[in-house]
Protein backbone atom coordinates (compact mmCIF):
# COMPACT_ATOMS: atom_id res chain seq x y z
CA UNK A 1 0.00 0.00 0.00
CA UNK A 2 0.94 3.34 -0.60
CA UNK A 3 1.99 6.07 2.23
CA UNK A 4 -1.18 7.94 2.68
CA UNK A 5 -0.81 9.12 5.83
CA UNK A 6 1.94 10.14 8.01
CA UNK A 7 0.25 8.60 11.47
CA UNK A 8 3.42 6.74 11.34
CA UNK A 9 5.06 4.84 14.27
CA UNK A 10 7.78 2.63 13.58
CA UNK A 11 9.46 2.05 10.12
CA UNK A 12 11.75 -0.26 8.71
CA UNK A 13 16.13 0.36 9.04
CA UNK A 14 15.29 3.78 10.64
CA UNK A 15 17.05 5.26 13.32
CA UNK A 16 15.88 8.35 13.64
CA UNK A 17 12.34 9.47 14.68
CA UNK A 18 9.86 9.24 12.15
CA UNK A 19 6.97 11.01 10.74
CA UNK A 20 4.54 10.38 13.71
CA UNK A 21 2.86 13.53 15.19
CA UNK A 22 -0.56 11.91 14.34
CA UNK A 23 -2.00 9.55 16.84
CA UNK A 24 -5.02 7.32 16.37
CA UNK A 25 -6.69 4.51 18.54
CA UNK A 26 -5.08 1.46 18.75
CA UNK A 27 -7.38 -0.83 16.12
CA UNK A 28 -8.07 -4.70 16.26
CA UNK A 29 -9.74 -7.36 14.66
CA UNK A 30 -11.12 -9.93 16.78
CA UNK A 31 -11.90 -13.61 15.37
CA UNK A 32 -14.15 -16.07 17.24
CA UNK A 33 -13.30 -19.35 16.13
CA UNK A 34 -16.31 -20.67 17.84
CA UNK A 35 -18.60 -18.71 15.47
CA UNK A 36 -16.49 -19.60 12.20
CA UNK A 37 -18.23 -21.91 9.91
CA UNK A 38 -15.08 -22.27 7.38
CA UNK A 39 -17.71 -20.42 4.28
CA UNK A 40 -14.56 -18.81 3.24
CA UNK A 41 -16.12 -15.35 1.96
CA UNK A 42 -13.77 -13.28 3.88
CA UNK A 43 -11.09 -14.96 1.62
CA UNK A 44 -13.18 -14.11 -1.35
CA UNK A 45 -13.39 -11.07 -0.11
CA UNK A 46 -10.24 -10.15 0.64
CA UNK A 47 -8.93 -11.47 -2.91
CA UNK A 48 -11.66 -9.36 -4.34
CA UNK A 49 -11.20 -5.63 -2.69
CA UNK A 50 -7.27 -6.21 -3.48
CA UNK A 51 -8.03 -7.45 -6.86
CA UNK A 52 -5.99 -10.62 -6.20
CA UNK A 53 -6.03 -14.15 -8.86
CA UNK A 54 -4.39 -17.02 -7.81
CA UNK A 55 -3.00 -19.62 -9.75
CA UNK A 56 -5.96 -22.87 -9.63
CA UNK A 57 -4.54 -25.59 -8.07
CA UNK A 58 -5.36 -29.55 -6.88
CA UNK A 59 -7.78 -30.54 -4.64
CA UNK A 60 -5.12 -33.17 -2.22
CA UNK A 61 -8.06 -34.17 0.12
CA UNK A 62 -8.68 -30.96 2.32
CA UNK A 63 -10.77 -28.02 2.32
CA UNK A 64 -7.55 -25.99 2.52
CA UNK A 65 -7.56 -24.17 -1.06
CA UNK A 66 -4.96 -23.38 -1.53
CA UNK A 67 -2.96 -25.42 0.65
CA UNK A 68 -0.66 -22.28 2.06
CA UNK A 69 -0.88 -18.43 2.42
CA UNK A 70 0.95 -17.28 -0.81
CA UNK A 71 1.61 -13.55 -2.58
CA UNK A 72 -1.63 -13.84 -3.87
CA UNK A 73 -3.12 -15.42 -0.60
CA UNK A 74 -3.12 -12.91 2.37
CA UNK A 75 -5.93 -14.75 4.14
CA UNK A 76 -6.40 -18.25 4.60
CA UNK A 77 -8.98 -20.73 5.89
CA UNK A 78 -6.99 -23.67 7.70
CA UNK A 79 -9.40 -26.67 9.34
CA UNK A 80 -7.90 -29.03 11.75
CA UNK A 81 -9.35 -32.17 12.68
CA UNK A 82 -8.66 -32.84 16.24
CA UNK A 83 -9.17 -34.87 19.27
CA UNK A 84 -8.70 -32.29 22.50
CA UNK A 85 -10.03 -34.86 24.41
CA UNK A 86 -10.61 -39.16 23.81
CA UNK A 87 -13.05 -40.04 20.99
CA UNK A 88 -14.59 -36.28 21.12
CA UNK A 89 -13.57 -35.06 17.55
CA UNK A 90 -13.74 -31.06 16.59
CA UNK A 91 -13.58 -29.66 13.70
CA UNK A 92 -11.29 -26.24 14.35
CA UNK A 93 -11.46 -23.95 11.81
CA UNK A 94 -9.17 -21.00 11.89
CA UNK A 95 -8.71 -17.76 9.52
CA UNK A 96 -4.50 -17.48 9.19
CA UNK A 97 -3.10 -14.45 8.11
CA UNK A 98 -0.95 -11.40 9.47
CA UNK A 99 -1.36 -10.80 13.38
CA UNK A 100 -0.15 -7.56 13.20
CA UNK A 101 2.15 -7.42 16.46
CA UNK A 102 2.46 -4.84 18.86
CA UNK A 103 6.16 -5.76 18.30
CA UNK A 104 6.47 -7.08 15.09
CA UNK A 105 9.45 -9.32 13.73
CA UNK A 106 9.36 -8.72 9.99
CA UNK A 107 9.92 -4.64 10.45
CA UNK A 108 12.73 -5.49 12.92
CA UNK A 109 14.58 -7.48 9.96
CA UNK A 110 13.95 -5.65 6.97
CA UNK A 111 16.51 -3.69 6.05
CA UNK A 112 15.18 -1.40 2.89
CA UNK A 113 13.95 1.74 4.74
CA UNK A 114 10.57 2.58 4.63
CA UNK A 115 9.48 -0.94 3.16
CA UNK A 116 7.54 -1.93 6.43
CA UNK A 117 6.02 0.43 8.62
CA UNK A 118 3.68 0.39 11.40
CA UNK A 119 1.19 3.15 11.54
CA UNK A 120 -0.22 4.67 14.96
CA UNK A 121 -3.25 2.13 15.10
CA UNK A 122 -1.43 -0.43 14.70
CA UNK A 123 -1.10 -1.98 11.92
CA UNK A 124 1.86 -3.19 10.19
CA UNK A 125 1.77 -2.51 6.71
CA UNK A 126 4.51 -3.26 3.73
CA UNK A 127 5.86 -0.80 1.04
CA UNK A 128 6.36 -3.03 -1.78
CA UNK A 129 7.79 0.40 -3.77
CA UNK A 130 10.32 0.27 -0.99
CA UNK A 131 10.62 -3.77 -1.18
CA UNK A 132 14.21 -5.70 -1.93
CA UNK A 133 13.21 -8.93 -2.35
CA UNK A 134 15.95 -10.27 0.56
CA UNK A 135 13.07 -12.32 2.34
CA UNK A 136 14.53 -11.19 5.79
CA UNK A 137 10.79 -10.34 6.95
CA UNK A 138 9.73 -14.07 6.44
CA UNK A 139 13.48 -14.65 8.81
CA UNK A 140 12.13 -12.49 11.15
CA UNK A 141 8.31 -13.62 11.77
CA UNK A 142 7.16 -15.63 14.42
CA UNK A 143 3.85 -16.59 12.33
CA UNK A 144 5.42 -17.82 9.13
CA UNK A 145 3.22 -14.91 7.29
CA UNK A 146 5.20 -13.12 4.25
CA UNK A 147 5.84 -14.63 1.09
CA UNK A 148 8.11 -13.42 -1.72
CA UNK A 149 6.45 -13.38 -4.99
CA UNK A 150 7.70 -15.24 -7.87
CA UNK A 151 6.19 -12.84 -10.05
CA UNK A 152 8.25 -10.17 -8.91
CA UNK A 153 9.97 -10.83 -5.91
CA UNK A 154 8.42 -8.96 -3.46
CA UNK A 155 7.27 -9.70 -0.21
CA UNK A 156 3.33 -9.52 0.54
CA UNK A 157 0.48 -10.01 3.18
CA UNK A 158 -2.46 -8.83 5.19
CA UNK A 159 -2.39 -5.20 4.99
CA UNK A 160 -5.49 -5.52 7.73
CA UNK A 161 -7.01 -3.31 4.58
CA UNK A 162 -5.01 -0.03 5.67
CA UNK A 163 -6.25 1.08 2.58
CA UNK A 164 -10.01 0.96 4.03
CA UNK A 165 -9.51 1.50 7.44
CA UNK A 166 -7.29 5.14 6.85
CA UNK A 167 -11.14 6.05 5.35
CA UNK A 168 -13.19 4.62 8.22
CA UNK A 169 -13.92 1.53 6.89
CA UNK A 170 -13.53 -1.44 8.31
CA UNK A 171 -11.36 -4.74 6.80
CA UNK A 172 -13.42 -6.37 3.54
CA UNK A 173 -13.17 -9.86 5.44
CA UNK A 174 -15.05 -8.25 8.64
CA UNK A 175 -17.63 -6.66 6.02
CA UNK A 176 -18.21 -9.91 4.25
CA UNK A 177 -18.53 -12.48 7.28
CA UNK A 178 -21.59 -13.97 7.39
CA UNK A 179 -22.09 -14.79 10.98
CA UNK A 180 -20.19 -12.24 12.37
CA UNK A 181 -17.40 -14.33 13.69
CA UNK A 182 -14.81 -11.05 12.70
CA UNK A 183 -15.51 -8.28 14.53
CA UNK A 184 -13.23 -4.54 14.68
CA UNK A 185 -12.92 -1.58 16.31
CA UNK A 186 -10.81 -0.33 18.87
CA UNK A 187 -8.82 -2.72 21.03
CA UNK A 188 -10.29 -2.05 24.07
CA UNK A 189 -13.41 -2.88 22.30
CA UNK A 190 -12.37 -6.31 21.18
CA UNK A 191 -10.78 -7.12 24.10
CA UNK A 192 -13.88 -6.48 26.33
CA UNK A 193 -16.12 -8.16 23.33
CA UNK A 194 -13.99 -11.30 23.78
CA UNK A 195 -14.77 -11.30 27.31
CA UNK A 196 -18.25 -11.70 26.59
CA UNK A 197 -17.55 -14.34 24.36
CA UNK A 198 -15.26 -16.28 26.47
CA UNK A 199 -18.18 -16.14 29.54
CA UNK A 200 -20.69 -17.52 26.83
CA UNK A 201 -18.51 -20.23 25.41
CA UNK A 202 -17.58 -21.10 29.35
CA UNK A 203 -21.31 -21.41 30.04
CA UNK A 204 -21.41 -23.64 26.78
CA UNK A 205 -19.11 -26.75 28.48
CA UNK A 206 -15.49 -24.77 27.15
CA UNK A 207 -14.09 -24.10 30.57
CA UNK A 208 -10.40 -23.21 29.06
CA UNK A 209 -12.06 -20.48 26.32
CA UNK A 210 -9.72 -17.54 26.16
CA UNK A 211 -8.18 -14.91 24.07
CA UNK A 212 -4.99 -15.19 22.07
CA UNK A 213 -3.36 -11.76 22.29
CA UNK A 214 0.32 -12.88 22.86
CA UNK A 215 2.46 -11.11 25.26
CA UNK A 216 5.44 -12.31 23.56
CA UNK A 217 5.25 -10.20 20.75
CA UNK A 218 4.35 -7.23 22.48
CA UNK A 219 0.01 -8.07 21.64
CA UNK A 220 -1.46 -8.30 18.72
CA UNK A 221 -3.70 -6.29 16.81
CA UNK A 222 -5.68 -9.20 15.24
CA UNK A 223 -6.76 -11.64 17.99
CA UNK A 224 -8.55 -15.01 18.44
CA UNK A 225 -10.98 -16.11 20.74
CA UNK A 226 -9.91 -19.87 20.82
CA UNK A 227 -12.42 -22.82 22.61
CA UNK A 228 -9.35 -24.08 23.90
CA UNK A 229 -6.68 -21.47 24.78
CA UNK A 230 -4.47 -23.51 26.55
CA UNK A 231 -3.45 -25.74 23.74
CA UNK A 232 -2.87 -23.22 20.74
CA UNK A 233 -0.98 -25.25 19.00
CA UNK A 234 -4.89 -27.01 17.67
CA UNK A 235 -5.33 -24.48 16.23
CA UNK A 236 -1.76 -24.23 14.27
CA UNK A 237 -0.90 -21.47 16.24
CA UNK A 238 2.05 -20.99 18.57
CA UNK A 239 1.91 -21.12 22.35
CA UNK A 240 4.54 -18.32 23.34
CA UNK A 241 5.40 -16.89 19.88
CA UNK A 242 8.23 -14.44 20.59
CA UNK A 243 11.01 -12.61 17.80
CA UNK A 244 13.13 -15.84 18.07
CA UNK A 245 16.40 -14.59 20.03
CA UNK A 246 18.67 -15.17 16.75
CA UNK A 247 16.75 -12.58 14.69
CA UNK A 248 17.16 -9.95 18.44
CA UNK A 249 20.66 -10.75 18.59
CA UNK A 250 21.44 -10.70 14.64
CA UNK A 251 18.98 -7.34 14.46
CA UNK A 252 20.00 -5.52 17.99
CA UNK A 253 23.88 -5.60 19.84
CA UNK A 254 25.07 -7.44 16.38
CA UNK A 255 24.85 -4.04 14.50
CA UNK A 256 26.18 -1.37 17.22
CA UNK A 257 29.10 -3.77 17.84
CA UNK A 258 30.04 -4.97 14.33
CA UNK A 259 30.51 -1.08 14.07
CA UNK A 260 32.83 -0.51 16.62
CA UNK A 261 34.62 -3.47 15.72
CA UNK A 262 35.48 -2.11 12.23
CA UNK A 263 35.87 1.58 13.55
CA UNK A 264 38.16 0.44 16.23
CA UNK A 265 40.28 -2.02 13.65
CA UNK A 266 40.60 0.73 10.99
CA UNK A 267 41.28 3.44 13.30
CA UNK A 268 44.11 1.14 15.05
CA UNK A 269 45.58 1.12 11.86
CA UNK A 270 45.58 4.35 10.92
CA UNK A 271 47.48 5.37 14.18
CA UNK A 272 49.70 2.61 14.26
CA UNK A 273 51.24 3.97 11.29
CA UNK A 274 50.92 7.48 12.51
CA UNK A 275 53.01 6.60 15.31
CA UNK A 276 55.32 3.93 14.29
CA UNK A 277 55.69 5.06 11.07
CA UNK A 278 56.47 2.94 7.94
CA UNK A 279 58.39 -0.65 8.17
CA UNK A 280 60.80 -0.08 5.62
CA UNK A 281 64.01 -1.95 4.37
CA UNK A 282 66.85 -0.99 6.66
CA UNK A 283 69.73 0.63 5.40
CA UNK A 284 71.83 -1.70 6.50
CA UNK A 285 70.08 -5.26 4.50
CA UNK A 286 69.98 -2.55 1.57
CA UNK A 287 73.58 -2.30 2.04
CA UNK A 288 74.58 -6.05 2.61
CA UNK A 289 72.31 -7.06 -0.01
CA UNK A 290 74.29 -4.39 -2.65
CA UNK A 291 77.94 -5.36 -1.60
CA UNK A 292 76.89 -9.11 -2.58
CA UNK A 293 76.06 -8.10 -6.01
CA UNK A 294 78.64 -6.40 -6.27
CA UNK A 295 81.19 -10.05 -4.81
CA UNK A 296 78.45 -12.00 -7.41
CA UNK A 297 79.14 -9.32 -10.44
CA UNK B 1 58.05 -6.96 -16.61
CA UNK B 2 60.79 -7.06 -13.80
CA UNK B 3 62.07 -3.76 -13.28
CA UNK B 4 65.69 -4.53 -12.18
CA UNK B 5 67.22 -8.11 -13.34
CA UNK B 6 68.09 -8.87 -10.13
CA UNK B 7 64.52 -8.46 -8.50
CA UNK B 8 62.74 -11.29 -7.19
CA UNK B 9 59.73 -13.20 -8.52
CA UNK B 10 56.81 -13.60 -5.76
CA UNK B 11 53.88 -14.20 -7.62
CA UNK B 12 53.27 -15.04 -11.62
CA UNK B 13 50.72 -13.13 -13.65
CA UNK B 14 47.75 -15.72 -12.69
CA UNK B 15 48.50 -16.03 -9.46
CA UNK B 16 47.91 -11.65 -9.14
CA UNK B 17 44.81 -12.06 -11.61
CA UNK B 18 43.45 -14.84 -9.15
CA UNK B 19 44.01 -12.86 -6.36
CA UNK B 20 42.79 -9.14 -7.57
CA UNK B 21 39.20 -11.40 -8.87
CA UNK B 22 39.07 -12.25 -4.89
CA UNK B 23 39.86 -9.14 -3.67
CA UNK B 24 37.71 -7.05 -5.98
CA UNK B 25 34.70 -9.27 -5.19
CA UNK B 26 35.57 -9.11 -1.55
CA UNK B 27 35.02 -5.01 -2.04
CA UNK B 28 31.95 -5.65 -3.63
CA UNK B 29 30.80 -8.54 -1.43
CA UNK B 30 31.49 -6.48 1.56
CA UNK B 31 29.88 -2.98 0.64
CA UNK B 32 26.75 -5.04 -0.98
CA UNK B 33 26.48 -6.46 2.53
CA UNK B 34 27.38 -4.12 4.89
CA UNK B 35 24.26 -2.17 2.98
CA UNK B 36 21.59 -4.99 3.85
CA UNK B 37 23.30 -5.26 7.31
CA UNK B 38 22.61 -1.60 8.87
CA UNK B 39 21.01 1.06 7.47
CA UNK B 40 24.09 3.56 8.13
CA UNK B 41 25.59 1.16 5.45
CA UNK B 42 22.52 1.88 3.18
CA UNK B 43 23.53 4.38 0.81
CA UNK B 44 26.27 1.60 -0.54
CA UNK B 45 23.10 0.17 -2.22
CA UNK B 46 23.50 3.50 -4.81
CA UNK B 47 26.45 2.24 -6.02
CA UNK B 48 24.90 -1.02 -6.89
CA UNK B 49 22.03 0.51 -8.30
CA UNK B 50 19.58 0.30 -5.73
CA UNK B 51 18.35 -1.81 -2.96
CA UNK B 52 17.01 -4.58 -5.10
CA UNK B 53 19.94 -4.97 -7.25
CA UNK B 54 21.98 -5.08 -4.53
CA UNK B 55 20.16 -7.87 -3.36
CA UNK B 56 20.10 -9.62 -7.15
CA UNK B 57 23.77 -9.02 -7.31
CA UNK B 58 26.04 -9.56 -3.66
CA UNK B 59 25.19 -13.54 -3.67
CA UNK B 60 26.18 -13.54 -7.29
CA UNK B 61 29.37 -12.13 -6.48
CA UNK B 62 29.89 -14.32 -3.75
CA UNK B 63 29.42 -17.02 -6.40
CA UNK B 64 32.47 -15.70 -8.18
CA UNK B 65 34.80 -14.71 -4.92
CA UNK B 66 34.10 -18.29 -3.86
CA UNK B 67 35.09 -19.89 -6.95
CA UNK B 68 38.20 -18.00 -7.18
CA UNK B 69 38.96 -18.13 -3.34
CA UNK B 70 39.02 -22.07 -3.46
CA UNK B 71 41.31 -21.33 -6.65
CA UNK B 72 43.09 -19.44 -4.67
CA UNK B 73 43.41 -21.67 -1.83
CA UNK B 74 44.57 -24.76 -4.35
CA UNK B 75 47.41 -22.47 -5.15
CA UNK B 76 48.83 -21.02 -1.89
CA UNK B 77 48.52 -23.69 0.77
CA UNK B 78 51.24 -26.09 0.37
CA UNK B 79 53.06 -22.69 1.37
CA UNK B 80 51.08 -21.70 4.33
CA UNK B 81 51.27 -25.22 6.42
CA UNK B 82 52.38 -24.38 9.89
CA UNK B 83 55.52 -25.01 11.38
CA UNK B 84 57.34 -24.59 14.79
CA UNK B 85 58.88 -21.40 13.42
CA UNK B 86 56.12 -20.11 12.81
CA UNK B 87 54.19 -20.26 16.30
CA UNK B 88 57.52 -18.75 17.85
CA UNK B 89 57.13 -15.78 14.96
CA UNK B 90 53.65 -15.48 16.34
CA UNK B 91 54.46 -15.84 19.69
CA UNK B 92 56.70 -12.71 19.38
CA UNK B 93 54.05 -11.08 16.96
CA UNK B 94 54.46 -7.73 19.78
CA UNK B 95 58.09 -6.85 18.28
CA UNK B 96 56.62 -7.03 14.87
CA UNK B 97 53.70 -4.49 15.47
CA UNK B 98 56.50 -2.13 17.79
CA UNK B 99 58.26 -2.38 14.19
CA UNK B 100 61.76 -4.05 15.97
CA UNK B 101 61.73 -7.14 13.98
CA UNK B 102 65.09 -7.54 14.17
CA UNK B 103 65.74 -10.38 16.07
CA UNK B 104 62.39 -11.98 15.23
CA UNK B 105 62.90 -15.82 13.89
CA UNK B 106 63.92 -15.81 9.89
CA UNK B 107 60.84 -16.43 7.96
CA UNK B 108 60.18 -18.29 4.62
CA UNK B 109 57.82 -17.56 1.84
CA UNK B 110 55.25 -16.56 4.33
CA UNK B 111 55.20 -15.56 7.97
CA UNK B 112 53.66 -17.56 10.75
CA UNK B 113 50.82 -14.36 10.84
CA UNK B 114 50.64 -14.18 6.80
CA UNK B 115 49.79 -17.69 7.66
CA UNK B 116 47.15 -17.62 10.50
CA UNK B 117 45.16 -15.16 8.30
CA UNK B 118 44.86 -17.40 5.29
CA UNK B 119 43.75 -20.37 7.60
CA UNK B 120 41.39 -17.92 9.12
CA UNK B 121 40.19 -16.08 5.71
CA UNK B 122 39.58 -20.07 4.60
CA UNK B 123 37.59 -20.66 7.72
CA UNK B 124 35.52 -17.43 6.92
CA UNK B 125 34.77 -18.54 3.75
CA UNK B 126 34.05 -22.11 4.54
CA UNK B 127 31.30 -20.38 6.96
CA UNK B 128 30.66 -17.53 4.85
CA UNK B 129 29.18 -19.83 1.55
CA UNK B 130 27.02 -22.20 3.36
CA UNK B 131 25.11 -19.55 5.30
CA UNK B 132 24.68 -17.14 2.10
CA UNK B 133 23.42 -19.93 0.10
CA UNK B 134 21.23 -20.69 3.24
CA UNK B 135 19.72 -16.80 3.28
CA UNK B 136 19.29 -16.50 -0.89
CA UNK B 137 15.77 -16.66 -0.73
CA UNK B 138 15.62 -16.30 -4.42
CA UNK B 139 16.89 -19.85 -5.12
CA UNK B 140 16.45 -21.90 -2.19
CA UNK B 141 14.09 -22.23 0.54
CA UNK B 142 15.59 -23.68 3.49
CA UNK B 143 13.43 -24.31 7.05
CA UNK B 144 13.26 -20.62 8.69
CA UNK B 145 15.06 -21.92 11.79
CA UNK B 146 18.21 -22.01 9.51
CA UNK B 147 17.65 -18.92 7.66
CA UNK B 148 17.80 -16.99 11.58
CA UNK B 149 21.26 -19.25 12.13
CA UNK B 150 22.66 -18.48 8.71
CA UNK B 151 21.61 -14.93 9.02
CA UNK B 152 23.73 -14.44 12.54
CA UNK B 153 26.90 -16.39 10.94
CA UNK B 154 27.03 -14.86 8.09
CA UNK B 155 26.66 -11.49 9.21
CA UNK B 156 28.92 -12.15 12.13
CA UNK B 157 31.30 -13.97 9.95
CA UNK B 158 31.01 -11.28 7.18
CA UNK B 159 32.47 -8.35 10.24
CA UNK B 160 34.88 -10.72 11.35
CA UNK B 161 36.47 -11.29 7.76
CA UNK B 162 36.48 -7.32 7.19
CA UNK B 163 38.20 -6.91 9.75
CA UNK B 164 41.09 -9.34 9.16
CA UNK B 165 41.05 -7.75 5.36
CA UNK B 166 41.68 -4.23 7.24
CA UNK B 167 44.73 -6.25 8.80
CA UNK B 168 45.99 -7.95 5.56
CA UNK B 169 45.76 -4.63 3.30
CA UNK B 170 46.80 -2.85 6.07
CA UNK B 171 50.24 -5.04 7.18
CA UNK B 172 50.95 -5.00 2.60
CA UNK B 173 51.22 -1.01 2.93
CA UNK B 174 52.94 -0.35 6.05
CA UNK B 175 55.20 -3.05 5.02
CA UNK B 176 57.04 -0.69 2.32
CA UNK B 177 57.97 -2.34 -1.01
CA UNK B 178 55.07 -5.07 -0.77
CA UNK B 179 52.09 -3.90 -2.79
CA UNK B 180 54.09 -3.66 -5.97
CA UNK B 181 54.28 -7.68 -5.17
CA UNK B 182 50.80 -7.64 -6.18
CA UNK B 183 50.71 -5.45 -9.27
CA UNK B 184 53.80 -6.67 -10.60
CA UNK B 185 54.90 -9.48 -9.15
CA UNK B 186 58.34 -8.83 -8.28
CA UNK B 187 60.02 -7.78 -4.45
CA UNK B 188 63.73 -6.21 -4.44
CA UNK B 189 66.61 -8.45 -2.93
CA UNK B 190 67.01 -6.52 0.36
CA UNK B 191 62.95 -6.59 0.96
CA UNK B 192 63.11 -10.46 1.21
CA UNK B 193 65.89 -10.52 3.04
CA UNK B 194 64.72 -8.43 5.75
CA UNK B 195 60.93 -10.22 5.92
CA UNK B 196 61.68 -13.66 4.28
CA UNK B 197 64.93 -14.27 5.03
CA UNK B 198 64.69 -18.31 4.75
CA UNK B 199 62.62 -17.68 1.51
CA UNK B 200 65.45 -15.05 0.02
CA UNK B 201 68.50 -17.64 1.14
CA UNK B 202 65.96 -20.38 -0.98
CA UNK B 203 65.81 -18.71 -4.37
CA UNK B 204 69.35 -17.17 -4.20
CA UNK B 205 71.11 -19.85 -3.64
CA UNK B 206 71.96 -21.59 -7.29
C1 LIG C 1 30.75 -16.56 -0.59
C2 LIG C 1 29.56 -16.53 -1.02
C3 LIG C 1 28.48 -15.62 -0.50
C4 LIG C 1 27.15 -15.80 -0.74
C5 LIG C 1 26.53 -16.91 -1.59
C6 LIG C 1 26.45 -14.75 -0.04
C7 LIG C 1 25.08 -14.60 -0.01
C8 LIG C 1 24.40 -13.70 0.76
C9 LIG C 1 22.99 -13.56 0.79
C10 LIG C 1 22.01 -14.40 -0.03
C11 LIG C 1 22.68 -12.56 1.65
C12 LIG C 1 21.30 -12.05 1.97
C13 LIG C 1 20.97 -10.86 1.13
C14 LIG C 1 20.58 -11.22 -0.25
O1 LIG C 1 19.62 -11.98 -0.45
O2 LIG C 1 21.22 -10.71 -1.18
C15 LIG C 1 23.90 -12.05 2.18
C16 LIG C 1 24.03 -11.03 3.10
C17 LIG C 1 25.24 -10.50 3.54
N1 LIG C 1 26.51 -10.87 3.11
FE1 LIG C 1 26.91 -12.41 1.89
N2 LIG C 1 27.35 -13.94 0.60
C18 LIG C 1 28.61 -14.44 0.35
C19 LIG C 1 29.83 -13.90 0.77
C20 LIG C 1 29.96 -12.77 1.56
C21 LIG C 1 31.24 -12.19 1.95
C22 LIG C 1 32.62 -12.68 1.54
C23 LIG C 1 30.95 -11.15 2.75
C24 LIG C 1 31.95 -10.27 3.45
C25 LIG C 1 32.39 -9.20 3.04
C26 LIG C 1 29.50 -11.07 2.87
C27 LIG C 1 28.81 -10.13 3.60
C28 LIG C 1 27.45 -10.09 3.77
C29 LIG C 1 26.77 -9.22 4.68
C30 LIG C 1 27.41 -8.20 5.63
C31 LIG C 1 25.39 -9.49 4.52
C32 LIG C 1 24.26 -8.81 5.25
C33 LIG C 1 23.86 -9.69 6.39
C34 LIG C 1 22.75 -9.05 7.13
O3 LIG C 1 21.86 -8.50 6.52
O4 LIG C 1 22.80 -9.11 8.35
N3 LIG C 1 28.93 -12.07 2.12
N4 LIG C 1 24.95 -12.76 1.62
S1 LIG D 1 2.57 -11.68 12.04
FE1 LIG D 1 4.56 -11.67 10.98
S2 LIG D 1 4.22 -10.35 9.18
FE2 LIG D 1 2.51 -9.92 10.63
S3 LIG D 1 3.26 -8.16 11.88
FE3 LIG D 1 3.80 -10.03 13.02
S4 LIG D 1 5.92 -10.41 12.31
FE4 LIG D 1 5.02 -9.01 10.80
Amino acid sequence: MALQSLDIQARSATTTPVPGVRETPDLAKLIDISKCIGCKACQVACMQWNDLQGEIGHNIGSYENPHDLNDTTWTLMRFYEVEPEANRLEWLIRKDGCMHCADPGCLAACPSPGAIVQFSNGIVDFHQENCIGCGYCITGCPFDIPRLSKKDEKAYKCTLCSDRVSVGLEPACVKTCPTGAITFGSKRDMINHAKERILDLNERGFAQAGLYDPQGVGGTHVMYVLQHADRPELYGLPKDPTVSPLVELWKGIAKPLAIATMAFVGFASLFHYVTKGPNAVSKEIEKEVEKEEEEQA
Amino acid sequence: MRRDPRDLVRYTAGQRANHWIVGISFILLGMSGLALFHPAFYPFALLFGGGTWTRILHPIFGVVMGLAFILMVIRFAKHNLMSRVDWKWIGRIGEMVDGIDEGMPAQGKYNGGQKLMFWLLLLCMLLLIPSGIVLWRTYFDFPVEWVRWAAVVHSATAVVMICLIFVHVYAAIWVTGTVRAMWYGTVTRAWAKQHHRTWFEEVTKR
